[in-house]
Formats: C-alpha cells, structure tokens, sequence
C-alpha cells in the first residue's frame, strides 16, 4: 500500500469519485461560512472601514494563486520522475483555477486599492510579481493547447513549469528591489505565528482560506477526471478508427 | 563543435538576411519612440535606458526562433540530436552563435541610439557593459523557448509569451543600471545582479533547452 498505487487512472478514478462530493461540500460549507461570517458580522475596520472585508477573498485567492503553481511544479515533477499521466493531467488541469485565482486576487486588490491607495494600480513589486505569475500560468496554458502529442505537451509543460517556478522567484525578488512598494507585508506570517490581525478578523479569514484551498482540491479532482474521461475517449474513438 | 560555431555563424551571415534583421529593428524602435512620446530631450533622457533595454530585447526575439527552426526543418537537427555531441553543448554553442550574431551587434549599435535618445553622458559606459554582460542571458533564455516551440504550428506567436516573462529579471537589472548610472548613483550593485543571472542562466538554461528539444524531437 503506497501513494503511488492512486498513480493508476482505474483506482484514481475510484478515490477521486469517492472524495470529490465530500470536498465540493466541505468547500461550500467552509466558503458560505467564512465569507458570510467576514461580510456581516464582522466589526468595520477603524481605518479602512468596510472595504477591509475585500479581505475574504483577496488573501485566500492571492495563497491559491501561489499554491496552484507549486501543486503544478509538484506534479510536473512526479510526471518528469515516474512518468505518472495522472499526475500530468492534475497539473493541467490546476492550471486554469490558479490562473483565475490569481485574476481574482488582481481584481479585489484593484477594487481594495481604489479607495485606499487612490489608484486601481501601482507598479509595487506584490502586484507586479502577480501579474507576471498571471503571465506565466497564460503561457503554460497556451503551451498545452499548440502541441498535439499529449505525451511530448505533458513533457514540455512540465519543463516549462519548472523553468517558469525558477523565473517566477527571481522576477519576484528583482521586482522588490526595482521599485518600493505601497501594498502592506502580510498580516498572517505562517513562518513566525506574530498575527498583526485581530481575532475578529482573524477566524472567519482563516475559515474563507481553509475553503479556498478544500474549494481548489474540489475542483482539481474533477477537472482532472474530465480530462482522464477525455483522454479514454480519446483511445476509444482511435480504437473505433482502427477497426472500421 | 567549433564547426558547429563556424556554420552556425556562415548561416546567420549570409542566408535569409536574420543578421541585419534584428538591427534594423532596433534602429526603427529608437526611432519610432520620440514620434510617440515627443522631442522633449529631458523626457526622452530619462525614457532612454528603458528604451534601449527593451528595444534590444524585442530585437533579440525577433530571430529566436531561427536557432532551431530551420534546423528542425531539414532534419540537421535530428542528425545533431544523435550525434556524440551531448545536446546540452550543441544548444550552448547555438546560443553563442545567436548571442554573436544578435547581442553582439546590438552591444555596439546601443551607444549610437542612445545618443538619438539623449541619454545622459555619463551612462554610455555602463549602457555598454550592462548591454555586454546581460544580452548572452537573452540568447540562452531565448534558445530555451526556441527549444520548448520547436516543431509547433503556431511557434512563432507562442515563442513571445512564453519567453518574454521569462526576460523580466534581466531587464530589470539590466535597465536599472542605466538608470543609476544616469542619476549619478552607484551602478555597480544591479550591475553584480545582472551578472550573476548572465551566469546562472549560462550555467542552467542548456539543461532545460536539451530536456525541451528531446521531448520535442521524440513527439514529432
């Protein structure tokens, strides 16, 4: 008994089946609960008033944005090493969630910087380096669709993304040093626990980004098993083509 | 491999005419710019280092994809694929050939149109030479997209995406000691970043050319 066994579209198919109304409704539930609780019963903040409850999906959908491409450069990483087409397929199919993510959490910052910065955009290095991930998930995708062998778009996207995961960083780190920035530091540090958040605010954040995530493993799951129906449906149709 | 140096350059120089192509282009976008933003030379002084970085930028994709492309066409390429040549090398010297026939040009072209643009006097010297260590970065990132849309229908527009966010760091460094250098202000500490992603790139890029041209070669 080991991970790898899910390797294996039949029994993937057979998990993935079993989890996926679990973690649509565990992601709703989290989702309806975190956001609802952050909209409305929720003091307003003494300084940014009401807008401060663009919150609720900015974090969450800024982590996502990240975390999509990591779980991306995971797997392509699994596909380069074993050669798992499930694997390949889950980084496919991740692809276009984290590009939205990262468009969601472009758009609230936009809409939340308008009343507090006085400008819908800046060029600060956090809103760039997002763009230039928005530009990266862009390409990855396009990459997909232009190679027609599935095998060469899942070897070829998987080195991209590594490359892109390497460029990402660096583009991150130039842009901290090219320009100053307007957007504050984060106020949940994973790595130190020193919260500048209040716990008012804090429970239901916590909440709307634990969905966010459970939301994402949700999605992933069945978008991959579309894409694993596709590819069967892909080698019956040839069969088909075969014998007639 | 310096034969493959030597027939790379031949081929550059005298076929198709990819040589003058990405110089002329440079030319054109320097002189497109003042049209666009105006004559002021004050405005056009502190435009010029970004200017120049991003013109020799898009001059060095205009010909990137002819570092495989026709190769890939006649076949060369899968004869130099299964040569004794490990393929890391041959994606290296393709980049050094592009870079010499590319970056090179575009080096010694840089100061002229900085000159057209206004650029402050005291920034000539560091323009060169963040030109000089920051342009081989551009041919190797380059042939690593080369390498990725080798083969691919539309390679040509994909090319752009997938390599220009890819040219983000360098470009910043590579504007920002201009800039300093215009400003007065110490040049040197972008200039030791620049340097440092030149060599990383050098060192790294070829093994992910060659992991994307195998895949690339195998599929097709």
């Amino acid at each position: 008994m080991s991970l790898w066994e899910y390797a294996n579209p039949r029994k993937f198919m057979a998990l993935s089946g079993k989890l996926l109304p679990w973690t649509a409704v565990g992601a709703a539930l989290l989702c309806c609960v975190g956001l609802i609780w952050g909209f409305f019963f929720t003091p307003d903040d003494f300084r940014m008033g009401s807008t401060v409850k663009i919150i609720y999906i900015h974090v969450p959908s800024a982590m996502m944005a990240i975390n999509v491409w990591v779980m991306m450069l995971v797997t392509s990483l699994i596909w380069l090493i074993r050669r798992h087409h499930v694997s390949a397929l889950a980084a496919k199919a991740a692809a276009p969630i984290g590009m939205v993510m990262t468009l969601v959490a472009l758009a609230t910052g936009a809409i939340w910087g308008n009343p507090m910065w006085g400008t819908y955009w800046a060029w600060d290095p956090r809103l760039t380096s997002f763009l230039i991930l928005f530009l990266f998930y862009l390409g990855y995708m396009a990459l997909w669709e232009a190679v027609e062998d599935k095998d060469t778009a899942a070897d070829l996207t998987s080195v991209m993304c590594l490359v892109g995961s390497v460029f990402a960083l660096l583009s991150r780190y130039a842009t901290r040093f090219w320009n100053q920035g307007l957007h504050q530091g984060t106020s949940v540090p994973v790595a130190t626990g020193e919260r500048t958040v209040d716990d008012v605010f804090f429970i239901p954040l916590a909440i709307s980004m634990v969905g966010f995530a459970v939301l994402f493993v949700a999605l992933v799951l069945l978008r991959t098993r579309t894409e694993v129906r596709a590819r069967r449906l892909a080698v019956l149709n040839a069969r088909e083509r075969m014998s007639a | 491999m310096k034969a493959l140096l030597l027939r790379d350059l031949r081929l550059a120089i005298r076929a198709g005419g990819g040589f003058g192509l990405g110089l002329a282009f440079f030319l054109i976008l320097a002189t497109l710019i003042p049209f666009g933003v105006g004559p002021q030379p004050d405005v056009l002084a502190s435009i010029a280092p970004g200017v120049l970085w991003v013109g020799a930028l898009l001059s060095c994709l205009l010909s990137l994809e002819r570092i495989f492309a026709l190769d890939f066409e006649d076949g060369a390429l899968d004869l130099m694929a299964s040569s004794p040549l490990p393929l890391e090398g041959i994606v290296a010297v393709k980049s050094l050939a592009h870079w010499l026939t590319t970056g090179l040009p575009l080096v010694v072209a840089a100061p002229l149109l900085g000159l057209m643009l206004n650029l402050p006097s005291q920034s000539y010297g560091w323009l060169l030479m963040s030109l000089l260590i920051g342009t081989p970065a551009l041919s190797v990132i380059g042939a690593f997209g080369a390498a990725i849309t080798v083969g691919l229908k539309r390679g040509g527009l994909l090319i752009s995406l997938l390599v220009l966010p890819l040219y983000v760091p360098t470009l910043i460094f590579g504007a920002d000691v201009v800039r300093r250098a215009g400003q007065g202000l110490d040049a040197s500490v972008p200039a030791f970043m620049l340097a440092g992603l030149t060599l990383g790139a050098v060192a790294i890029m070829p093994f992910a050319s060659a992991a994307a041209l195998r895949a690339g070669l195998k599929g097709s």
